[in-house]
């Protein structure tokens, strides 16, 4: 109990979100156009964080909601107290991911992520056939859009080669001390 | 003729080649220059921040940092995601000193946050609008939907650009060059944003019922401000035409290339040809 207790402050502090002053008026579910494909709706997940139960927190760091959410910001748009759950929902994933207890149905979407910031971090700047080919390698669905690739190529709308920023190294230096940490 | 910032984004120097070269040659043929920011790099979209939030930041304010270090005042940036994400970052750093200030030693430049950043409206709005309707010479007479999105928009206590459910800049600037702009139910719906590849299923469905309302409502064409709108509404069409088990056959143009033929400019110089689901405006 002790240990949930200081998860939820500790939520509160790097969000600057207090979960307390969600009334569970429904408005966030309701306009969520993703409700209906997560395990746990925003305005459940909010009472879930309300109960500081250490069982329910373990969770929604487990859920499928946490990585469904895109960010659309339509909840924290009309909540009558302006509570910023996708906030929240990037502090959630973030432990989450950094706690190895990402949802296995959610993996593909995480392994999205990963493959975006790997080309990030290699060349500075995103590079879609390395991203594509990074996400590949991370979920083995090798076939999935081959037959897009030559059409974008030939619409001149997939360059072959990365554009390489100067300062490759400081860019690096950034994930080294955020992401590695 | 007028120089400015400019911060292409990733999305326009690939699968958004159109969107980049419909707004040079926009810009160019209202006298404006959009000189890119020094060596930037990806604002690390919705990657980022979902992985780690210090390196979302670090990455939009190294971005930042580099046009002020410049000497710019104002950037222009077109794609809608990093438009929202650097007006977000910066708005956090200059509400949090102690912030500002860790993630300037993270970056190891200083950032004063007094940049001007500008979405494609708001570029319009200031630039273009002024001699719009005299230089409107092929008015475009379509009728059209006017797509938003979510990042143009929200939140709307950082962006203040717009009404945030119901929103007019786009539906104003169309008219001016001649469209007819309907009344509709999905402006600033999701599209289903950077789930294209790890989540095509759900595309599909929040895109497909953005391009059915369209349709339902006689729309000729849908007008877009975002890459990854344009992408996941033209690019996964095939998707979405077998969600809707209908075909549909809407082309979603940027709205630069919209207004760009509306002054005259070739189909060819506004990227039409680089659409899935063809565009034949010309």
């Amino acid at each position: 109990m002790e240990k949930h207790q200081d998860a939820i402050q500790e939520l509160q502090q790097h969000t600057g979100v207090n979960v307390n002053r969600c009334y569970q008026c429904g408005k966030c579910t309701a306009g969520c156009q993703l409700a209906d494909e997560m395990d746990f709706s925003p305005s459940l997940l909010m009472h879930m964080l309300q109960t500081r139960d250490e069982e329910l927190f373990q969770q929604l760091l487990h859920s499928k909601s946490i990585w469904l959410c895109v960010t659309c910001e339509n909840c924290v748009s009309r909540c009558p107290m302006q509570i910023n759950i996708p906030e929240i929902m990037d502090y959630l994933r973030e432990l989450s991911a950094k706690e190895h207890k990402v949802n296995i149905e959610s993996r593909n979407i995480v392994a999205f992520h990963r493959a975006f910031l790997d080309s990030i971090k290699f060349t500075g700047r995103l590079f879609e056939i390395g991203l594509i080919a990074g996400y590949k390698a991370r979920t083995f669905r090798l076939t999935q859009d081959v037959e897009l690739a030559p059409k974008m190529y030939s619409r001149g709308k997939l360059p072959l080669m990365p554009e390489m920023i100067k300062d490759k190294k400081g860019v690096a230096n950034l994930f080294s001390r955020t992401l590695a940490k | 003729m007028k120089k400015v910032g400019f911060y292409p984004g990733c999305s326009l120097k690939g699968s958004a080649s159109e969107y980049n070269a419909s707004v040079l040659a926009l810009a160019k043929a209202f006298d404006l220059e959009l000189t890119e920011i020094s060596d930037w790099n990806c604002c690390g979209a919705t990657a980022a921040h979902s992985m780690n939030k210090e390196l979302a930041l670090s990455l939009s304010a190294r971005i930042l940092a580099l046009a002020e270090k410049d000497g710019m005042k104002e950037i222009v940036v077109p794609c809608a995601a990093c438009y929202n994400r650097l007006s977000v970052v910066q708005h956090q750093l200059n509400n949090d000193a102690a912030l500002k200030e860790r993630i300037s030693d993270m970056i190891k430049m200083p950032i004063s946050g007094n940049l001007q950043i500008l979405n494609v409206m708001q570029m319009i709005d200031k630039f273009v609008v002024e001699r719009l309707e005299e230089k409107v010479t092929s008015a475009f007479t379509k009728k059209v939907a006017c797509y938003y999105g979510c990042l143009l928009v929200r939140p709307h206590d950082i962006l203040k650009f717009d009404r945030v459910e119901d929103p007019q800049s786009m539906d104003i600037l169309m008219k001016k060059a001649g469209a007819e702009t309907i009344d509709w139910a999905y402006k600033t719906e999701c599209c289903g944003a950077g789930f294209s590849v790890s989540r095509t299923d759900i595309v599909a469905k929040l895109s497909g019922n953005i391009v059915k309302d369209a349709a339902d409502r006689g729309a000729e064409a849908i007008i877009v401000a975002c890459p990854m709108c344009q992408s996941n509404l033209d690019m996964r069409r095939p998707q979405i035409n077998e969600y809707l088990k209908a075909k549909i056959n809407i082309p979603v143009l940027y709205i630069t290339q919209a207004i760009g033929l509306a002054v005259g400019l070739s189909a060819e110089e506004v990227g039409l040809k680089k659409h899935f689901v063809p565009a034949e405006f010309a």
